[in-house]
C-alpha cells in the first residue's frame, strides 16, 4: 500500500517488534516514570482514567460490599468488623454487639449494588443502640434508583483521620492489571478524574511477576503515604492485586482506604489503615472456576429475564422498544438493533441465541421474548456459520406452534443451509427477507401496523 | 500477497478431535488450506480427517515432523491458555485462538509471553483470518469471500460475515479477513492489523468493523488520520442503541461511564476521514466513494 511512512515519534511500531503498541499518545506515562532491565515498570498520574474502568458502571458479575469485604479479608486485609442485618431487630442486635464492645458510634449503611447510596440518604450513623433501629428501619425497605434496600451491613463507625482511595482493574489497553490510588477518598473516583486527574496515580503491575512490592511502595509514596504507613499500604496493594487474581475479578475497589485513629491497650492512641469500604466485580467467564462465588450473584436486584437466559446459554438484555429480535452473534445482534432504530422501530431487546443454536434454544429465546408484553413484532436475523438455517426454520416453526400469542414476525436466515430454512418458512407461511435491511423495515412496518 | 496466513500458511489444528475443531478443519482442507497436523495429547500417531491429517501428541512434535507455522485452537477455555503457550514455545510464529469464555486475567500473562517471544496472537474469542483463495484459518464461512485487494479487520462474528458478503455482492473481494476477537484481553488490535495492511502491497482499501466498549476504534482513527492517508477506507460500528452499563454479548462490548459509546467512535472515524456506514451494506458504496476502484 502506498502510504508514507510512520515519522519517528509516531506510535511505536509493532510489526516485528515483541512488544505491543499498548499507550496512545494521550495516556503516556508522566514523571514518574520506572524502568527496571526492559521492564517498563512505572506509576504515574494520568489525566484520564483508563476507559475499561468507571465506577458505577461496571462490566462483570457485581457483588454487595459485605461479600466484597470478605473476599478481602480471606486475602489477610485489614477490614473493620462488620454484620449484615435484614431487619431492625437485626440492626439492634448488632449495633448493641458493637456498642458493648466499647464503640461509641456505629454506621448502619445500605447493601445495593448502585452507586450514590450515599447522598440518597443509604449510610447514616448512629449514637446507640435504639438511634440504630431508628435509622435502620429508614434504610430498610428504602428505595434506591429503582432498588428496594433489603440488607444493611452494620459496623463500629471509625475514626477517620484521612482518606484515600485506592482501585485495581484489567486495563484493556495495557492489557495488565493497574492499580490506582489519589489521596483524595472518599469521593467518586470519576470526580477526581474530572476536577484533579493529576492526583490519580497509577502502576500497571508486571503481567508476568504481579505487583512487585517497589511498584507498590512508589504507589504509596506518590499519595503522600510514609513511615510508619508505607508498609503497611504495601502489603494492603499487594493485597488488592491477590483478591484480583484469587477471584478473576475485573475490578477491586477500596474507597475509602482510610487512616484511623485507634485507642491502643495502653491507651495512647495509635493510627492505621484500614479498608472502609469495598466494591468487586467478578468476570463472567471465571466464575465456571469458583462456584462458590456464583452464590453471591445477588438475584434480588437482577431482572428475572437474566437468570433465565442465563439457563438458555443466551445473552439476552431487556430494552424499552416493541419489536422483538433473535440474532446470532454478538455484534450482529447489536447491528440489528440498530438497524431497527435507524429504519424508525425501537428494539425490544438485545439477544444472541450464540453460535450453533438448536432449536430448543430458539423456542426458549422466543418464549423470552414473548414475556415482554410491549413486544408487538419480531425480527429473526441468523447469518449461519456454525449455526445451520434449518435448525433455526425448525426451532421457530415448533415455537410459533405453542407460544402464548400471535405476533407478526419477519425471518431473514443466510448462509449454512439458508435454502433448506427457506423452503421450511415458506411452507409455514413465515414472512421473509433476503437482506437486513428489508427485514428490519418490515418489522419496524409490522411494529407501526400492530400498533395502530 | 495478503496477511497473517497466506499460500505458505502451514496449519497445526490445536483441538482437532473435538467437535468444531473437526468441523472447521474439514471446512479449511475443503477450502485449499494446508492443514498438516492436528494435535490431541494421548493420540500420536493416529490420523484425524478421514486419514488426512497426522496427529500428534505435542505442538512441538508438529513443527518439527510436518513443519506446522501457524495454529488454530479450539481447545476450551479452561486449557486454551496453556495452548497458545505450547504453540509458542514450539515456535509457531501465527496463533489465531478461537475459544470463546476465557477469563481475561488468564490472557494477561499469555499475552505478554507471545509478545516476547515475537510470535502473534490473534483473538481468543475471534472467528479467525481468511486470505481468500489462499487459506481460511478460522470459522468464517468460505461463501462469503471473493479474492481482491480489500482488507477486513473485525472485532465481530458473524457481523463480520455480514459485512464481508456484502462487500462480495457487490463485486469488491478481499485481500485478508481478520477477525481480531471480542474480549478486552486480545493479542492483536485493530492497530496492529492496520499496520500490516499498510505494509501489504495487495491490499489497496480497508473496512473496519467495531463496536462499543473499550477505545481500540479511537486509537486506529488517529493512526489512519496520521498514516493511512489517501487509503480507501470505510468503516462501521456496531451498537449505536446498545444502553450503558450492559455487557452486549462480548465480553468487551460495554459502555463505561458514557464512555466506549458508538457515537464517540463513528465521531473520532468522521474526524480521521473515514466514512462510517449507517448498514453494514452501505460499505461498499462508501468505500468507492472514498476513491476505491472495484
Amino acid at each position: 500500500m502506498a502510504v508514507p511512512e510512520e515519522p519517528s515519534g509516531g506510535l511505536p511500531d509493532t510489526a516485528g517488534s515483541p512488544r505491543p503498541p499498548v499507550r496512545p499518545a494521550t495516556r503516556r506515562r508522566f514523571p514518574l516514570l520506572i524502568r527496571s532491565a526492559g521492564m517498563p515498570l512505572g506509576v504515574a498520574a494520568y489525566f484520564a482514567l483508563p476507559l475499561s474502568w468507571r465506577g458505577s458502571e461496571l462490566p462483570g458479575v457485581k457483588i454487595q460490599e459485605a461479600d466484597a469485604k470478605s473476599l478481602l479479608l480471606a486475602q489477610g486485609l485489614p477490614v473493620p468488623p462488620w454484620k449484615v442485618a435484614r431487619t431492625p431487630a437485626e440492626v439492634e442486635a448488632a449495633a448493641r454487639s458493637f456498642i458493648e464492645a466499647g464503640d461509641s458510634r456505629v454506621v448502619v449503611k445500605a447493601q445495593v449494588l448502585v452507586g450514590g447510596r450515599g447522598k440518597a440518604g443509604g449510610v447514616k450513623l448512629a449514637a446507640s443502640a435504639a438511634e440504630a433501629v431508628q435509622v435502620g428501619s429508614q434504610i430498610l425497605g428504602m428505595n434506591i434508583k429503582g432498588i428496594t434496600v433489603r440488607k444493611v451491613l452494620v459496623g463500629a463507625a471509625a475514626d477517620i483521620v484521612k482518606e484515600y482511595y485506592l482501585g485495581a482493574i484489567v486495563d484493556r489497553a495495557d492489557r495488565r492489571i493497574t492499580l490506582m490510588a489519589s489521596a483524595e477518598g472518599g469521593v467518586e473516583i470519576e470526580e477526581v478524574a474530572r476536577q484533579n486527574p493529576s492526583a490519580i496515580h497509577r502502576v500497571s503491575a508486571d503481567p508476568l511477576l504481579g505487583l512487585l512490592a517497589f511498584q507498590a511502595r512508589a504507589l504509596g509514596l506518590a499519595i503522600g503515604l510514609r513511615d510508619p504507613l508505607l508498609n503497611p499500604f504495601v502489603a494492603i496493594a499487594q493485597g488488592l492485586y491477590a483478591t484480583m487474581k484469587a477471584n478473576d475479578a475485573d475490578l477491586v475497589e477500596v474507597n475509602p482506604l482510610a487512616i484511623v485513629a485507634e485507642k491502643a491497650a495502653d491507651g495512647s492512641t495509635v493510627q492505621r489503615l484500614v479498608c472502609l469500604d469495598a466494591k468487586i466485580t467478578l468476570d463472567d467467564s471465571g466464575l465456571a472456576r469458583h462456584p462458590d462465588l456464583e452464590g453471591l450473584r445477588d438475584l434480588d436486584e437482577e431482572d428475572p429475564t437474566d437468570a433465565q437466559a442465563r439457563r438458555l446459554g443466551i445473552n439476552f438484555i431487556h430494552l424499552d422498544g416493541t419489536i422483538g429480535c433473535m440474532v446470532n452473534g454478538a455484534g450482529l445482534a447489536m447491528t440489528t438493533m440498530d438497524l431497527v432504530k435507524h429504519y424508525g422501530g425501537a428494539p425490544a431487546n438485545f439477544l444472541d441465541v450464540g453460535g450453533g443454536a438448536r432449536h430448543d434454544t430458539v423456542r426458549g429465546a422466543m418464549e423470552l421474548i414473548l414475556a415482554d408484553p410491549h413486544v408487538n413484532a419480531i425480527l429473526v436475523n441468523i447469518f449461519g456459520g456454525i449455526t445451520r438455517g434449518d435448525e433455526v426454520a425448525a426451532g421457530l416453526i415448533e415455537a410459533r406452534a405453542k407460544q402464548s400469542r400471535d405476533v407478526p414476525m419477519v425471518v431473514r436466515i443466510v448462509g449454512t443451509n439458508a435454502a433448506e430454512a427457506a423452503r421450511l418458512l415458506q411452507e409455514a407461511h413465515f414472512e421473509t427477507a433476503t437482506s437486513l435491511d428489508e427485514a428490519a423495515q418490515k418489522a419496524v412496518a409490522m411494529s407501526k401496523g400492530a400498533a395502530r | 500477497m495478503s496477511i497473517l496466513v497466506g499460500n505458505d500458511t502451514r496449519v497445526v489444528v490445536q483441538g482437532i478431535t473435538g467437535r468444531e475443531g473437526e468441523f472447521h478443519t474439514r471446512a479449511s482442507i475443503v477450502y485449499g488450506t494446508k492443514v498438516v497436523a492436528g494435535t490431541r495429547p494421548g493420540k500420536g500417531g493416529q490420523t484425524a480427517i478421514d486419514g488426512k491429517v497426522p496427529i500428534f501428541d505435542t505442538v512441538a512434535e508438529a513443527v518439527r515432523e510436518a513443519g506446522a507455522n501457524t495454529s488454530i485452537v479450539f481447545i476450551p477455555a479452561s486449557g486454551a491458555p496453556d495452548a497458545v503457550l505450547e504453540a509458542v514455545d514450539a515456535g509457531i510464529a501465527t496463533i489465531i485462538c478461537i475459544t470463546e469464555g476465557i477469563p481475561a486475567l488468564d490472557m494477561v500473562p499469555v499475552v505478554e509471553a507471545v509478545h516476547r517471544a515475537g510470535a502473534r496472537l490473534i483473538g481468543p474469542n475471534c472467528p479467525g483470518v481468511t486470505s481468500p483463495g489462499r487459506a481460511k484459518v478460522g470459522i468464517i464461512p468460505a461463501s462469503v469471500h471473493v479474492p481482491g485487494r480489500v482488507g477486513v479487520v473485525s472485532r465481530s462474528g458473524t457481523l463480520t460475515y455480514e459485512a464481508v458478503q456484502a462487500m462480495t455482492d457487490a463485486g469488491i473481494g478481499q485481500s485478508t479477513c481478520v477477525g481480531i476477537g471480542g474480549d478486552p484481553i486480545i493479542g492483536t488490535t485493530f492497530l496492529d492489523v492496520l499496520r500490516l495492511f499498510r505494509d501489504d502491497p495487495e491490499t489497496e482499501g480497508i473496512v473496519m468493523i467495531g463496536e462499543i466498549g473499550g477505545s481500540a476504534e479511537e486509537e486506529a482513527a488517529a493512526f489512519a488520520a496520521q498514516h493511512l492517508k489517501g487509503v480507501p477506507m470505510a468503516a462501521f460500528i456496531a451498537g449505536r442503541t446498545a444502553p450503558p452499563g450492559r455487557r452486549m454479548g462480548h465480553a468487551g462490548a460495554i459502555i463505561s461511564g458514557g464512555s466506549g459509546t458508538a457515537a464517540e467512535k463513528i465521531a473520532a472515524l468522521e474526524a480521521a476521514g473515514v466514512r462510517v456506514a449507517d448498514s453494514p451494506t452501505q460499505l461498499p458504496r462508501l468505500l468507492v466513494e472514498a476513491g476505491f476502484r472495484p
